[in-house]
């Protein structure tokens, strides 16, 4: 186990800089998982920090050791990656083993070793295939497998469930968890899939075009996202985003009305109102109350969506419960409570407590 | 009165698909005869030579150029025997002389020329791209633009009546073709392989040995199928180089047949000529097979 420091890193290719000076300290044994949209930078810090890619400026350090100069070998970590990159050619046992092979570790060692890992992820059956034999599953747990073997201080993972499908990602991802919780060990996951993020980590860190956009539990960045970046990319769906002109104590909502601050809040000028679509009522009460006409229902059994278009044209996303009964064209009212919604001022960060 | 005509029964849908399809069939058996009498002739044409050499191979020598015709009328075997020892020298000398040529031509080529292609493929060094094009570049030379100026410089090397000139260029990557196809071949494989390869504490050496090569054996069995069949049959290189008829290569030994006064042995010339294609044939049909082999070995994703 071992934590890992990034100090003001940088990345820049040619002029191009895409990583803009990262600070990040990930402590020892932790679950972090790097998440963000595609382009933001998560890959690229991993590969920097597994010593695939260089960094143009900044210290890492793995535990007390500054690696930036020490190949990828010697930080003593694996990586897990997204096409899993068994090798081909070898059985499932000499994959596990390769990396041992070339430590030079005793024979009896690397046979107990890979014998532990195929028991711990069940692939004791696959030992003598070949990767092309194995189901998409079953390779990446050989991945993950070879990973372990090692028994590094720290686990880098790149998108590893990405090529599988809905039901084995799922499966996966409680595998995965089960693992941490039984290693230990420092793991750092980079992913694009927030329910991902959220079920396995321990803290996430949100990426946006090579900065920190924010860093907390699954908790805070749902409860209080620290700017409207990482209001509208944690949830979904998506948190609903109203312009508002706000007056000390209250805000109006062009189109909608005036929402009294909650008690605390004090702002001026404009600002952004986010509302999560199961803090949107559709019912009468609250702080607020707008009407507004169905136009789409989305039925996912436990939980239903309302698409309810307001009077300007604007449409807002509302979450009820499996049970209502909602028909495209029907008139609803729509309530908002003034403490259940998050406000964001005009440079679009969190006004109110963090 | 007048006599009416009855109308023909109209016929059900069931006959006239039936009708139909018959023709179908009919038009596709014609289609596909023609097409196959077509491929046939065109091959004959083609394998005409070969089969021509074979016979000619087995014929006495006043019956080679009397008819077109295939089938000896007698079967001159001795034709092999007598070709074999025609020469002041054996062909026991020839073929050795080519097998060692050649064989250490395709291990210097497939090796030098994976090296080179491995590290346009995937290392980083200074002046790369440059290289690279320079190295492009020599593909468009043709060998008998630089035939003198590297004639000359092996003459002041003291190479000259020896293999060198034949065996070293082959293990200084110096076939641009094999590196550009090795290159094509490296750049398709994923490069997470050698990633994964790194973190279990590779050097880029045992990247290239023990992940690269083992997944490049299609490649590999390509360069040294056409290595192998460019040295065997390679007759200007030997006849620059060689002046010896004990060093002689089978190409070159094949020439000394014909002899400038006319005599010449035609009969024992092809019954030469049909060996010489032999270890060809051969070396194919056993590398042909990880050729294929390796286009069956993905399994990546």
């Amino acid at each position: 186990m071992a934590s890992v420091t990034l100090s003001d890193v940088r990345k820049a290719y040619g002029p191009v800089e895409v990583i803009h000076g990262v600070n990040l300290d990930v402590k020892s044994g932790e679950f972090l998982v790097l998440v963000g949209p595609s382009g933001c930078g998560k890959s690229t810090l991993l590969r920097m920090i597994a010593g695939l890619e260089e960094i143009t400026d900044g210290t890492i350090a793995i535990g007390d050791n500054i690696v930036n100069d020490l190949p990828a070998s010697q930080r003593n970590l694996s990586m897990v990656f997204q096409s899993y990159a068994l090798y081909p050619h070898m059985s499932v046992q000499k994959n596990l083993a390769f990396g041992l092979v070339n430590l030079r570790m005793p024979r009896d060692e690397i046979a107990r070793r890979v014998a532990e890992a195929a028991r711990i992820l069940r692939i004791e059956e696959l030992l003598e295939r070949k990767p092309r034999q194995l189901s998409g599953g079953q390779k990446q747990r050989v991945a993950i497998g070879r990973a372990i073997v090692r028994e590094p201080q720290l686990f880098l993972f790149d998108e590893p469930l990405s090529n599988l499908d809905a039901e084995l990602r799922v499966q996966m991802r409680v595998e995965l968890a089960g693992l941490y919780n039984r290693l230990g060990t420092t793991m750092i996951y980079v992913t694009h899939d927030q329910t991902e993020a959220m079920t396995m980590a321990t803290r996430i860190v949100v990426l946006s075009k090579g900065h920190i956009e924010q860093v907390g539990t699954p908790y805070e960045l749902y409860n209080f996202p620290a700017n409207l970046f990482v209001a509208s990319f944690i949830g979904s769906p998506k948190m609903n985003l109203l312009a508002a002109e706000a007056r000390e104590d209250s805000a109006e909502i062009k189109g909608l009305g005036v929402l009294p601050l909650p008690p605390g809040l004090t702002a001026r000028g404009p600002i952004s109102v986010g509302v999560r679509p199961e803090h949107l009522q559709l019912a009468g009460g609250g702080d607020l109350s707008v009407g507004g006409t169905v136009t789409l229902v989305e039925y996912l059994g436990s939980e239903v969506f309302v698409y309810v278009q307001l009077a300007d044209g604007r449409t807002l996303l509302a979450q009820a419960p499996g049970t209502a009964q909602h028909r495209i064209g029907d008139a609803v009212t729509l309530s908002l409570a003034a403490e259940r919604a998050h406000y964001f001022d005009e440079k679009g960060l969190r006004l109110g407590p963090m | 009165m007048t006599e009416t005509t009855l109308a023909p029964a109209p016929r059900s849908t069931a006959d006239i698909a039936r009708a139909y399809r018959a023709a179908k069939a009919k038009r596709a058996r014609r289609a596909a005869l023609l097409k196959h009498v077509f491929l046939i002739l065109a091959s004959l044409v083609m394998i005409y030579p070969l089969l021509w050499m074979l016979a000619s191979s087995l014929k006495p020598d006043n019956a080679i150029f009397g008819n077109l015709g295939l089938w000896p009328r007698q079967f001159e075997w001795g034709n092999y025997q007598q070709g074999w020892n025609a020469l002041p020298v054996s062909f026991t000398s020839f073929f050795r002389n080519s097998i060692i040529v050649t064989v250490l031509s395709v291990i210097g080529n497939v090796i030098s020329c994976s090296f080179a292609a491995y590290a346009f493929a995937r290392l980083e060094f200074t002046g790369k791209t440059i290289w690279f094009a320079l190295m492009m570049m020599t593909l468009m030379i043709p060998y008998h633009v630089v035939l003198i100026p590297q004639y000359l410089l092996f003459l002041q090397l003291g190479w000259v009546n020896t293999y060198l000139p034949l065996i070293v260029p082959k293990f200084l990557a110096g076939d641009a073709f094999f590196i550009f196809l090795m290159i094509q071949f490296f750049r398709q494989l994923p490069r997470e392989l050698d990633e994964a390869a790194m973190i279990d504490g590779c050097s880029p050496f045992k990247i290239y040995w023990a992940i690269i090569m083992p997944l490049s054996l299609p490649a590999m069995a390509t360069a040294a199928i056409f290595s192998f069949i460019w040295t065997w049959e390679d007759f200007l290189g030997p006849l620059v180089y060689l002046n010896n008829m004990e060093a002689y290569t089978v190409p070159l030994a094949l020439r000394s047949f014909i002899s400038t006064d006319g005599v010449s042995q035609y009969g024992p010339l092809f019954a030469m000529s049909v060996l010489s294609i032999l270890p060809i044939v051969l070396f194919f049909v056993v590398f042909q097979r990880f050729i294929i082999r390796g286009i069956a070995m993905s399994g990546l994703k």
